[in-house]
């Protein structure tokens, strides 16, 4: 251990991304989703993920997530290899992954009431003050099919926040929604994320949302996935996402974007 | 309630037409008795009790069978759904039999268990079976695997993720997969009882026989018509409630 190591003020390593690659069958052939991506998230860090359609960047937080595993490198969690999903990393969807056949109420207690140490009270208050949390204590026997896309995806953030997991994944979870509801929420996710300290990934192909949010932004690229740079954001928060500076950032970033995508666009792998 | 007095009205004037027609002559009463007859064999047949008999008689055997179907069959398309093996080989057989009319059993049943309640079961059963199969099957399939992975997530693991996650998920589908194993059911016991004589209980099946070979066109037409009621009540009955709250849940229908 050297001087500078010893120096060192840093938060925890929350996450750990070591030398993952992943690969699909295709029908064309092996597709190489991720190449050798290695990455490390700090606790109670805000990281954002961006890249094009396709880049890998959902296979990454779903083997994360514990949901796929890795075909080589490894996932450690707070230094713990990842072998499966657990509550400690709860994933929020792109799509709607709320239970049509459950009201609002009982898909935030899905979660809880897999956790044996909450007594039946203790879980309907917790329901309660994320269903608060997130603005929808007035809906909490709604069903599903009666709310809007940003009040599913409110619910939605209540059902993974619920369960009070270290690590929040969210893979594209504003991706469906229009700029207005967009907007609200990415205000909400800043003031929920400054609550509650979640280390939170976020996975977006919007350079703009991801320098609203992240404190890091790390670029992918397709054609195996990989990451190309990384840009800490230094902006104030609450930030807004129309304003000038964090333009000038995701001006910067887009181009680099470009500059690591259109040499990579010809390049199939097989 | 408007509308429920409209369509008695309706009714009321198509049974006004036919027993016109009937006392008209254009209809000769020995093809077709007029509304009266038929009523008048109802009210007769309540009174010595042989149509509600033959009700209960009918009911029993479809119920137990068809409990018996949806007992097997429900988990017979869990299995096809979960098990490649079992989708090759069951599944193949389930969607072979459902296309099979149930009445072809008829034969079998007879020469297997002879002219006994079991014969009656059997076919009621393998009427309603594969149907059921089939529907349990689509509905898991058709779940979003985003529910699965979601709920694992959470914590949900194994046969937890299955009760609460994939049969709820699918649960559309295997609704309206009893319903259908319901009708299926249903024709089969009438074919069943219109073809198998047994002695140990006349069931509507039989009455409508009786009437035919005594050709007391009065029995044949009120015994269709209590039969058409028991249809309209099950349903009505058994699966509205669940089809209503499905839509209310799913935000599917109107």
């Amino acid at each position: 251990m050297t001087l500078s190591d010893e120096l060192r003020n840093e938060p925890p390593e929350k996450l750990l991304v070591e030398c993952v690659s992943k690969t699909f069958q295709a029908r064309s052939g092996t597709l190489l989703a991720l190449e050798n991506i290695s990455l490390n998230v700090r606790e109670g860090e805000f990281v954002c993920l961006v890249g094009p359609s396709g880049c890998g960047k959902s296979t990454l937080l779903n083997i994360i997530a514990g949901l796929d595993s890795p075909d080589t490198g490894r996932v450690l969690a707070d230094g713990e290899p990842v072998t499966g999903p657990g509550r400690e990393r709860m994933v929020m969807f792109q799509e709607s992954s709320l239970f049509p056949w459950l009201d609002v109420f009982d898909n935030v207690m899905f979660g809880l009431k897999l956790n044996p140490r909450l007594s039946r009270e203790g879980r309907r208050k917790v329901a309660l003050f994320f269903l608060k949390l997130v603005g929808l204590e007035k809906f909490i026997h709604a069903n599903i099919h009666e709310l809007s896309g940003g009040m599913k995806q409110r619910v939605a953030l209540a059902r993974a926040l619920a369960p009070n997991p270290r690590v929040l994944l969210m893979d594209e979870p504003f991706g469906a929604l229009d700029a207005m509801t967009r907007e609200q929420l990415y205000g909400d996710i800043q003031e929920i994320w400054a609550k509650r300290r979640k280390t939170i990934m976020f996975v977006t192909h919007n350079v703009r949302e991801a320098v609203c949010l992240g404190d890091r932004v790390m670029l992918f690229s397709p054609h195996p996935g990989r990451i190309q740079e990384q840009f800490e954001i230094k902006l104030p928060r609450p930030r807004d996402i129309n304003s000038v500076e964090l333009a000038k950032y995701s001006t910067e970033i887009t181009r680099t974007l470009k500059r690591h995508l259109i040499p990579e666009f010809s390049e199939v792998s097989e | 309630m408007k509308r429920w007095t409209t369509a008695m009205l309706a009714f009321v004037g198509l049974m006004a037409i036919w027993e016109w027609l009937v006392r008209a002559g254009v209809w000769s009463p020995v093809l077709v008795p007029s509304p009266v007859d038929v009523g008048k064999y109802l009210v007769a047949s309540i009174q010595d009790k042989t149509l509600i008999e033959a009700c209960y008689v009918t009911l029993k055997r479809l119920m137990l069978g068809y409990a018996v179907g949806l007992g097997f069959g429900l988990p017979l398309g869990l299995l096809t759904a979960r098990f490649k093996f079992f989708k090759d080989t069951l599944g193949l057989l389930a969607l072979g039999f459902q296309t099979l009319p149930s009445v072809c059993w008829a034969p079998l049943a007879l020469l297997w268990f002879g002219q006994t309640e079991t014969a009656m079961f059997f076919i009621v059963i393998m009427g309603s079976i594969w149907s059921i199969t089939l529907a349990a099957d689509a509905g898991v399939r058709n779940v979003p695997p985003i529910y699965s992975r979601a709920a694992q997530t959470m914590g949900s693991r194994g046969l937890h993720t299955w009760f609460k996650v994939i049969l709820p998920a699918s649960l559309p589908f295997i609704v309206s997969g009893m319903k259908q194993g319901w009708a299926f059911a249903w024709r089969s016991l009438m074919a069943a009882e219109i073809y198998i004589t047994i002695l140990t209980g006349f069931g509507l099946g039989h009455l409508l026989h009786y009437g035919r070979e005594l050709h007391a066109m009065d029995t044949v037409i009120g015994i269709m018509i209590v039969i058409v009621i028991i249809g309209l009540l099950t349903d009505k009955i058994l699966f509205s409630p669940f089809e209503r709250f499905l839509h209310r849940r799913w935000g599917t229908g109107k």
